[in-house]
């Protein structure tokens, strides 16, 4: 009896020795998913999700506080990503998934508040006050976030169209159904 | 004009027609079969056939694919055939149905059909019928008697009574019950019916090389498999030579020749990597070796291919080759 | 004819080679087409900037794009004439998209620019290859690489060997062979230009041995012009042709995917690359025409001298193309495309153009299930696992396609050629590049965006911490302000002042320290300060009298700024710096459902 207890009690402090010593040898700095769900997220930092950009509704979603369909710019197929990592359902996208656009200033019509300059989250923007501004288009994301501020509606969005450069080979598979 | 890219021109090649070759590369085996043993195989292989045809035409229909275009690509006349041929010539028809069948519509289209199957699909029908039928599927024709084809084919139509005693068990079976009988033998191993089993053999190795030939299979699975059976086979009768049987016969007796050539060849179920290749077949032959002389199984080719199709990812993935300009690095 | 040791690569096939058509007539020259657009992007590397605009005339020969960067190479006009156009045009791309093209239309003359011909071992190296830039040249295999570029031997390898290929393994195309029947001197002599750069040890001239006639007219000039290059007949086999395949037969190395050639003292030219070098700087032609193999369902297959920017229909025509073509393949059929746009250009890739037709190219056959019969990586020259990667592919698993080394693949068909269930292989491994490339560069350009947006976040939280700091110092200036005055009231009272003005520091030794550490600072601060209106002035000492007058304008305009900057902070409710954060949370049209 004493034996039978003892080794029990052997048993669980070497087990909880080893535990111990893992939890303090493997320990995980930082949140490590918060960064892997940040890497799907498209980083348009336009704050469709409802989140002030990609960082903060990775960690949302990390906690469970947020769905993981929130996020238009990522599209369904973010949406597929987030529920492979996380292991959840996929679910349709809450929102409208757009092509890919960029934001184009009629240069005619900007007075050269800056407004937009403050408003845009990846300062794809230049320009100086009562300057004409203008997009960089190579860094602008197409988050819409300059269109609310401009006072005088001189900013729309375009579709990035495609060049002999970004053009993609398309999917050959032709789908072996029998023809009714 | 339809949108198609590089390259526009193919080689004159289908499925159908590796298929086609195939079964080309088998009737020497079967004539020598029908000739020396009796028609009785050709009986089976129309039974298979029509009836591999029929679950294929079904399972097609059933999982919406084009009927015309997967019906003629053969791959189910050869699993058929191969099911015919391992299958005992006076095997009833009906087991041969079940055989088919299963290998169709079970191990072939329940898995996504042609190309999708991890087991060899003549092997599940002949696994599940020596476990379900062990004494249906143990009786082949007597040793040295050469029953007339209308015996033949009462039996299969099941028109006559069987009778245990004008059956008899493969020359592997009777090799193992004198060998545990201790009676040792010194002379000419038994081989059953003469010498048909290893003629049949020699022409199963000869439409082997004729696909080797084509290019449709590969030296490596049947150099491998009689590379490694033969040597197991010789190592042990060196050691033992009364109790083992001696190389040659094993290599040109049971389904030897048949497994390296035509069932261990399959590429779906098998390795396709080169070193991949010989490791699967080393092990197909080693195991079937040792079913068929430790075993309780009259041959070993239908579990040894089984047991090392589980294995086929694994030898793939471990065994991918260096691609060009990498291999010494 | 050489006799030495060859080496073998894995795999290949031998389609037909259908070459006998196109070699019955000697080369010809294509009449002068109505239009010519010449693409400015012809090769790897940067896009050329235009030179011209519309309306300007132009000659034969004359730059019109420059080289941008060193890794990219100048375009010429094709022949005199007046520049129509100088924007988007029909690429010759399988998209079936628009290229920056400036179309020229012919005045007729064919007039040329001043050509010099240069003795280019006179210059150094470094100058030989500016010249060879800015003349255009770039490999004409079909790879288009800058040739310059490739003219630079590795510094810690020796040249070893210069592999020329000449071999074209390509089923239908002649036109090298043809170049090599006719005019092997000047392919002699260019390809003496690139051994002078890069001083290999030896020169390997490979050719298919189904082109007798071309091997003796090269083994017969590199005798005629004394040099020892050895012309070396190589096993008819596709890819033969591929550069890392005719290295491999001719010196047994075998290039990986992430070397360069020199790195393992070797490097391949194509024969007519070594041509369009000779004619660059012997007779100061830049790339302006090439040629191209007219074959297929036409009525008289022919090789023909074709001005880079000849409209592809047009040049089709020359060859009769029967009733039945519908459609042109660019390059040959084993690693070419159908021409979405019939009017596309000929550009300097373009070897061979196949007239199509169902009877000479029959549809293919359905895609059938992957059988793993594993023909395809019997056949694969860089002896991949296509059926793996076809596998990964078709998923869309691209991580898996690269494990399985699919950027190594050459796309050179041969999988697709053998496989038996007609699978289109090699166009999976395009989509599955191409959607891994767009992924790159979608992944590049998030991660841009994430840099700054943080940047950005962290610059606004420095800022407000700024505008807080200077407010609390406002705010204890003005406490200080008024301590004073209360002190100097008591005072004038006739209290105690010693008393008074003692309290608050014996008050707490640490407000002093802070004090006295806030002290420090501030003299560091006016030290720097002084620093810097020490050491601003020197670059604005000793100015002309014109230049002090600029530096006074600036200062008069920045002064006119600051002033704008101070009205507008006076109106604080017009500061974007207030109202633009608040804008989108607060807006509600912000798309949410």
């Amino acid at each position: 009896m004493l034996i039978a207890i003892a080794i029990m009690a052997l048993g669980a402090v070497v087990l909880g020795a080893a535990l111990g010593f893992a939890s303090v040898k493997f320990k995980v700095d930082g949140d490590p998913l918060v960064d892997k769900i940040e890497a799907i997220l498209p980083q348009t930092q336009c704050g469709q999700c409802g989140y002030p950009g990609c960082k903060p509704y990775a960690e949302a979603i990390a906690k469970g506080e947020a769905d993981i369909n929130l996020c238009p710019p990522g599209g369904a197929e973010g949406v597929g990503k987030l529920a492979d990592l996380l292991g959840r359902e996929a679910k349709p996208l809450d929102g409208v998934e757009k092509p890919p656009q960029v934001a184009l200033i009629d240069e005619n019509t900007c007075i050269g508040c800056t407004l937009c300059i403050q408003a845009c989250p990846v300062d794809a923007i230049v320009g100086a006050a009562k300057q004409m501004h203008t997009i960089v288009e190579s860094l602008c994301t197409g988050c819409e976030l300059c269109l609310p501020p401009c006072p005088v509606e001189c900013i729309t969005m375009e579709p990035i169209q495609e060049t002999v450069d970004t053009w993609k080979w398309k999917y050959p598979v032709v789908e072996l159904k029998r023809v009714a | 004009m339809e949108f198609s890219t590089s390259p526009y021109l193919l080689k004159d090649t289908s499925v159908r027609r590796v298929m086609t070759q195939v079964l080309l590369a088998l009737v020497p085996g079967i004539v020598a079969y029908a000739l020396l043993i009796g028609p009785g195989i050709l009986a089976q292989i129309a039974i298979a056939t029509l009836t591999a045809l029929a679950a294929e035409a079904a399972m097609l229909r059933l999982r919406d694919k084009p009927l015309a275009l997967f019906l003629g690509d053969g791959s189910a006349v050869v699993t058929a055939w191969l099911v015919a041929i391992t299958f005992p010539p006076v095997a009833p028809w009906w087991l041969t149905v079940v055989g088919v069948l299963f290998a169709i519509v079970v191990a072939k289209h329940l898995y996504g059909g042609l190309g999708q199957n991890p087991f060899n699909p003549a092997m599940i029908a002949f696994a599940v019928c020596i476990v379900s039928f062990p004494a249906l599927m143990s009786q082949w024709p007597g040793p040295g008697s050469h029953l007339a084809p209308a015996q033949q084919l009462d039996w299969i139509f099941g028109l006559a009574p069987r009778l245990d005693g004008m059956t008899s068990a493969t020359p592997l079976d009777a090799l193992k019950t004198a060998l545990r009988a201790d009676e040792g033998h010194s002379g000419p191993l038994p081989f059953l019916a003469g010498n048909a089993q290893a003629v049949i053999a020699l022409c199963y190795l000869a439409g082997g090389l004729f696909l080797v030939w084509r290019k449709i299979i590969t030296w490596h699975i049947p150099t491998a498999f009689l590379g490694a059976m033969g040597l197991l086979a010789g190592l042990l009768w060196l050691w033992q030579p009364a109790g083992f049987a001696n190389p040659v016969f094993h290599l040109l007796g049971g389904g030897a020749m048949l497994g390296a050539f035509f069932i261990a060849t399959d590429p779906v179920s098998g390795a396709t990597t080169p070193r991949g290749k010989l490791i699967f077949a080393a092990g197909v032959g080693l195991l079937a070796y040792i079913i068929r002389v430790f075993g309780g199984y009259p041959d070993g080719i239908a579990f040894a291919v089984l047991i090392m199709n589980i294995c086929v990812p694994l030898i793939d993935m471990y065994t991918q080759p260096k691609v060009f300009g990498m291999k010494d690095q | 004819m050489g006799l030495m040791q060859l080496f073998k690569f894995k795999g290949g096939v031998k389609p037909a080679t259908n070459k006998a058509q196109s070699v019955t007539l000697p080369i010809a020259k294509a009449p002068l087409p109505s239009v010519v657009a010449v693409p400015l992007h012809q090769s790897i590397g940067g896009t050329p900037r235009p030179l011209v605009q519309v309306g300007d005339k132009v000659l034969k020969g004359q730059m019109i794009g420059e080289a941008d960067g060193w890794i990219s190479a100048a375009v010429h006009a094709p022949t005199s004439g007046t520049v129509r156009e100088v924007g988007m045009y029909a690429a010759a791309h399988p998209s079936g998209l628009l290229t920056d093209c400036v179309v020229i239309e012919p005045d007729g003359e064919d007039r040329w620019i001043e050509r010099q011909s240069v003795d280019y071992k006179t210059l150094t190296p470094e100058q030989v290859r500016e010249l060879l830039r800015d003349m255009g040249v770039v490999g004409l295999g079909g790879a288009v690489f800058p040739s310059h570029a490739k003219t630079q031997a590795s510094r810690s390898v020796p040249m070893e060997e210069l592999v020329i290929n000449g071999a074209e393994c390509e089923p239908y195309i002649t036109c090298d062979d043809l170049l090599m029947r006719e005019r092997a001197a000047e392919v002699v002599k260019g390809i003496a230009i690139f051994r002078d750069l890069l001083q290999p040890k030896k020169v390997l001239i490979g050719i298919e041995d189904n082109k007798p006639e071309a091997a003796a007219a090269m083994a017969q000039a590199v005798q005629a012009a004394g040099e020892d290059f050895q012309v070396v007949s190589v096993p008819t086999l596709y890819p033969a042709g591929g550069a890392k395949q005719l290295i491999r037969v001719l010196t047994g190395k075998e290039v990986p995917a992430n070397k360069r050639s020199t790195d393992m003292g070797v490097q391949c030219f194509n024969v007519a690359t070594a041509y369009t070098a000779w004619r660059a700087l012997g007779h100061g032609e830049p790339v302006i025409s090439r040629l191209v193999t007219l074959t297929g369902n036409v009525a008289e297959p022919r090789n023909y001298e074709v001005l880079i920017g000849t409209p592809m229909d047009e040049l089709l025509a020359i060859a009769g193309p029967k009733a039945d073509t519908d459609g042109i393949i660019m390059g040959g059929p084993m690693m070419g495309f159908l021409v979405p746009e019939a009017k596309a250009p000929v550009v300097k890739a373009t070897n061979c153009l196949i007239a199509h037709s169902p009877a000479l190219f029959p549809p293919k056959a359905p895609e059938m299930p992957c059988i793993r019969c594993g023909s395809c990586a019997q056949v694969c020259p860089h002896e991949l696992q296509p059926f793996e990667m076809y596998w990964f592919a078709r998923a869309k698993n691209f991580g898996k396609t690269q494990e399985y080394n699919i950027f190594d693949c050459i796309e050179c068909g041969c999988c697709s050629f053998v496989c038996p269930s007609r699978i289109p292989l090699v166009q999976y491994f395009r989509f599955a590049k191409s959607e891994i490339w767009a992924r790159e560069r979608d992944k590049k350009a998030a991660d841009g965006a994430k840099t700054r947006f943080e940047f950005k976040q962290l610059r606004d939280e420095r800022e407000k911490q700024e505008k807080a700091e200077k407010l609390a110092k406002a705010a204890a200036a003005q406490a200080a302000k008024k301590a004073a005055e209360a002190a100097a009231a008591a005072a004038a009272e006739g209290g105690a002042p010693a008393e008074a003005a003692a309290a608050p520091a014996a008050q707490s030794p640490e407000e002093a320290a802070a004090a006295a550490k806030k002290a420090a600072i501030a003299a560091a601060m006016e030290r720097a300060k002084a620093q810097r209106a020490q050491a601003q002035p020197q670059n604005t000492d000793d100015l002309a009298p014109a230049q002090q007058q600029e530096v006074a304008d600036i200062e008069a305009r920045r002064a006119r700024l600051r002033d704008i900057a101070k009205t507008e902070l006076a109106h604080p409710e017009a500061h974007p710096a207030e109202a633009a954060p608040a804008a989108p949370a607060d807006d509600g049209q912000t798309p949410k459902n």
